[in-house]
């Protein structure tokens, strides 16, 4: 036993354990209550600037999508409504389109035609009310365009970033990446609270009211696919699609993920992606692949087709393929 | 009943008994508290902007503070089975306050991974039966129940171990005994597990490595006795409590296996990585030498290997077998694995993103300020465990205070 000058704890302070309280210790320990939760109060003071409604019990009691009844999603979807009105100064029409009997999506893209002229990744964020600072922000956008050196398929000589004065250019070709919504998908595996899961038609939505936030999934995926609302969206009234569905491109809260839904607000209404449907090369193919007759099911069957990280094993439903 | 609510009453009246320097340390700390607590209420309510992340590096510093923490709990088994297994009497003394940092490390942990969520309200969404488990597919929900369970292990062993000294009665073997050699499995599943997290990801060449969960586990058995051998010095100087020299040369001992065990598996790494550079080693590349111009880490991962060296050479060399050399090699080899596994693991794995692209990361002040914030919660918390512990260990807190003092160690 060693003792020393610095003891903290002396026979006398414990000897005050075992008498009971003083008045003066009362005290003493009431004003330095008051102090801590002074410190306490000052410390919380930024959570003030919270915006009324931010957090409310409905909210914090809100079950899965998947539990939910048709009367609670109604009234869910109502007050989400609500809500993009009073925030974003649009009344959207909520939907929630279900998954088609007998239908599963697949995408495939033609490299030999894709220009690199972004229009897609635009018309992403016009269908899907992503965030955006600007005008030029694309950067909240589902599809990535890679421009990538003629020769080979590398990744990691491409960049996003390219910005001549007219596409293509001529030893560069284009890939533009999105979600690849695929059959083993890493994303939905990972999810530690199954906010993220494989639709029917093979579509991989997020349940934003669900999701905690803890971005494992943008990890798991080797797409880098998946945005994340590092603030809430900001989005000028005039740049709101007002056609909404719960599970795609409704406005969504800070603090979630969200990725392509194959525009299932759309598709799943008998409709193109809009990525598809602005591209001015027709290099995007978008269909059933349980319909035998479709385009599609044509392309997979017929054309020399590449899938992007094949070794990774997620089996996509997404394709490039070449012309001959 | 009532003695167990006597025992909570006089521990919580100890809590606030102590010298000016136990006050001085316990404000600063919870100034600190404090601060990273606002730093927390400003990133909740503007979102996880006011962090370095991004979309291509969407996990920082505080899941690679998260991840090196799990370590420093795991540690703890390094005093439990030299003292359970190996029955080394003088490991005894000790073993309980790796308990009390192991619980200290994994509230941090905790900790760690809340502040990074997105929707930190929502956390409950983890937790069934208010939540829905995605067990056992989600490598994160085995952390969760793995993390838990150690909490909770330890909180009933060192608990209880406390509570019968502090009643000067033997405790019961059937009731802390399975518990120990439980919790030694436990605190190699925690480690495992939370490399699993990492190694389970097929999309990101740079961890999914089989070497990983082992260097994990041998960087932990260093980091954590190194903070071990560096706090029971704070306590043998500061506090009523001997602890003789022997538990800390075994601990150096454990140091400078695990160590060399590290740099093996590092030098495994390194040779598998750059003697046939396949495009799975541009991370690597990118961390040791900078990658089409960016470099952002190659300052951190040499420091590392550098403090790494300088901490080996000292353990491996009669230089350690002196107090100051033993602590030098602590600190360096403590914070050249914080770095490891921090900005040499964690943020390597985002770059290049999985198309290619190279988007840099480095915490900003707010996320700096949160970081320090819940360092200083479980510095708190340890400093107020041993605060009240020792008392009770040296038999100065006792049931009965007329009663004899138990026989102190030693």
């Amino acid at each position: 036993m060693t003792e020393h000058s610095s003891n903290n704890v002396s026979p006398k302070t414990i000897e005050q354990v075992y008498q009971p309280m003083t008045r003066r210790t009362f005290l003493k320990g009431s004003a330095g209550a008051m102090v801590g939760l002074a410190g306490l109060v000052a410390a919380l003071k930024p959570l003030l600037a919270l915006e009324k409604g931010e957090i409310s019990l409905d909210d914090l009691l809100q079950r899965h999508y998947r539990q939910l009844s048709p009367a609670d999603l109604q009234r869910i979807m109502t007050q989400l409504e609500d809500k993009c009105a009073a925030e974003y100064g649009v009344r959207p029409t909520l939907q929630d389109l279900k998954p088609l009997e007998g239908v599963q999506f697949a995408y495939a893209l033609n490299l030999t035609r894709c220009i690199g002229c972004r229009k897609c990744a635009h018309a992403c964020l016009a269908e899907n009310n992503q965030s955006r600072a600007g005008e030029d922000d694309i950067s909240m956008s589902y599809i990535r365009v890679l421009e990538m050196q003629k020769g080979a398929i590398n990744l990691e000589t491409s960049t996003v970033y390219y910005d001549p004065e007219t596409v293509p250019q001529k030893d560069k070709y284009y890939m533009p990446v999105q979600c690849h919504q695929c059959q083993e998908s890493p994303c939905t595996k990972v999810c530690p609270v199954q906010a993220t899961w494989q639709e029917k038609d093979g579509v991989v939505v997020v349940d934003y009211n669900w999701c905690i936030g803890c971005r494992y999934c943008m990890a798991a995926c080797p797409y880098d696919a998946r945005r994340f609302n590092y603030q809430k969206p900001t989005l000028k009234p005039e740049a709101i699609n007002p056609n909404q569905n719960y599970l795609s491109n409704r406005i969504r809260p800070k603090g979630v993920v969200e990725k392509c839904t194959f525009c299932l607000q759309r598709t799943r209404a008998g409709k193109y992606p809009a990525c598809l449907e602005v591209c001015p090369t027709g290099a995007r193919v978008f269909g059933n692949v349980l319909d035998p007759d479709s385009e599609i099911n044509y392309i997979l069957n017929h054309k020399r087709v590449y899938i992007l990280k094949e070794e990774v094993g997620t089996l996509p439903r997404f394709y490039y393929f070449f012309d001959a | 009943m009532t003695d167990y609510l006597t025992f909570l009453w006089r521990v919580w009246r100890l809590s606030w008994q102590g010298g000016w320097k136990f006050y001085v340390w316990m404000i600063f700390l919870s100034v600190l508290v404090l601060v990273g607590l606002n730093a927390w209420a400003r990133q909740f309510v503007e979102g996880l902007a006011t962090t370095g992340m991004t979309d291509q590096v969407s996990w920082g510093a505080y899941i690679a503070n998260f991840t090196f923490l799990v370590g420093v709990a795991a540690a703890a088994v390094m005093l439990v089975i030299p003292a359970y297994i190996y029955k080394k009497e003088h490991m005894h003394e000790v073993v309980l306050f790796g308990e009390l940092m192991a619980i200290a490390a994994i509230v941090m942990c905790l900790l760690f991974v809340t502040v990074d969520l997105g929707h930190p309200d929502r956390f409950h969404h983890m937790i069934p039966p208010f939540g829905i488990f995605n067990f056992p597919g989600s490598i994160l929900s085995w952390d969760v129940i793995v993390l838990n369970g150690y909490l909770l292990l330890n909180l009933h062993i060192a608990g209880y171990m406390l509570y019968c000294r502090y009643r000067g009665k033997a405790p019961t073997r059937k009731f802390y005994i399975p518990f120990v050699f439980l919790s030694i499995a436990w605190a190699v599943s925690i480690h495992t597990v939370t490399a699993f997290l990492y190694v389970g990801l097929a999309g990101r060449a740079y961890w999914h490595h089989p070497l990983v969960p082992a260097r994990f586990l041998a960087s932990a058995f260093v980091a954590g006795p190194a903070l071990m051998i560096l706090t029971f010095q704070v306590i043998r100087r500061v506090m009523r409590y001997y602890i003789g020299d022997k538990p800390i040369f075994t601990l150096r001992m454990i140091m400078t296996v695990a160590m060399l065990i590290n740099m093996f598996l590092l030098g495994s790494e390194l040779f598998t990585e750059f003697y046939s550079p396949t495009q799975h080693a541009a991370a690597a590349h990118y961390l040791y030498f900078g990658l089409h111009g960016h470099d952002g880490l190659v300052p951190w991962i040499w420091t590392a290997i550098a403090l790494d060296v300088i901490g080996l050479l000292f353990l491996v060399t009669p230089l350690s077998r002196h107090i100051v050399g033993l602590n030098i090699a602590c600190v360096t080899c403590f914070v050249g694995i914080w770095i490891e596994k921090g900005m040499g693991l964690i943020i390597p794995g985002f770059v290049p993103s999985p198309l290619g692209q190279f988007v840099e990361y480095l915490p900003t002040l707010n996320e700096t300020l949160i970081c320090l914030g819940v360092w200083a919660v479980g510095a708190l918390m340890l400093s107020w465990m041993l605060h009240v512990a020792i008392p009770i260990m040296n038999g100065s807190l006792r049931a009965d205070p007329h009663a004899p003092a138990p026989a102190l160690n030693h």
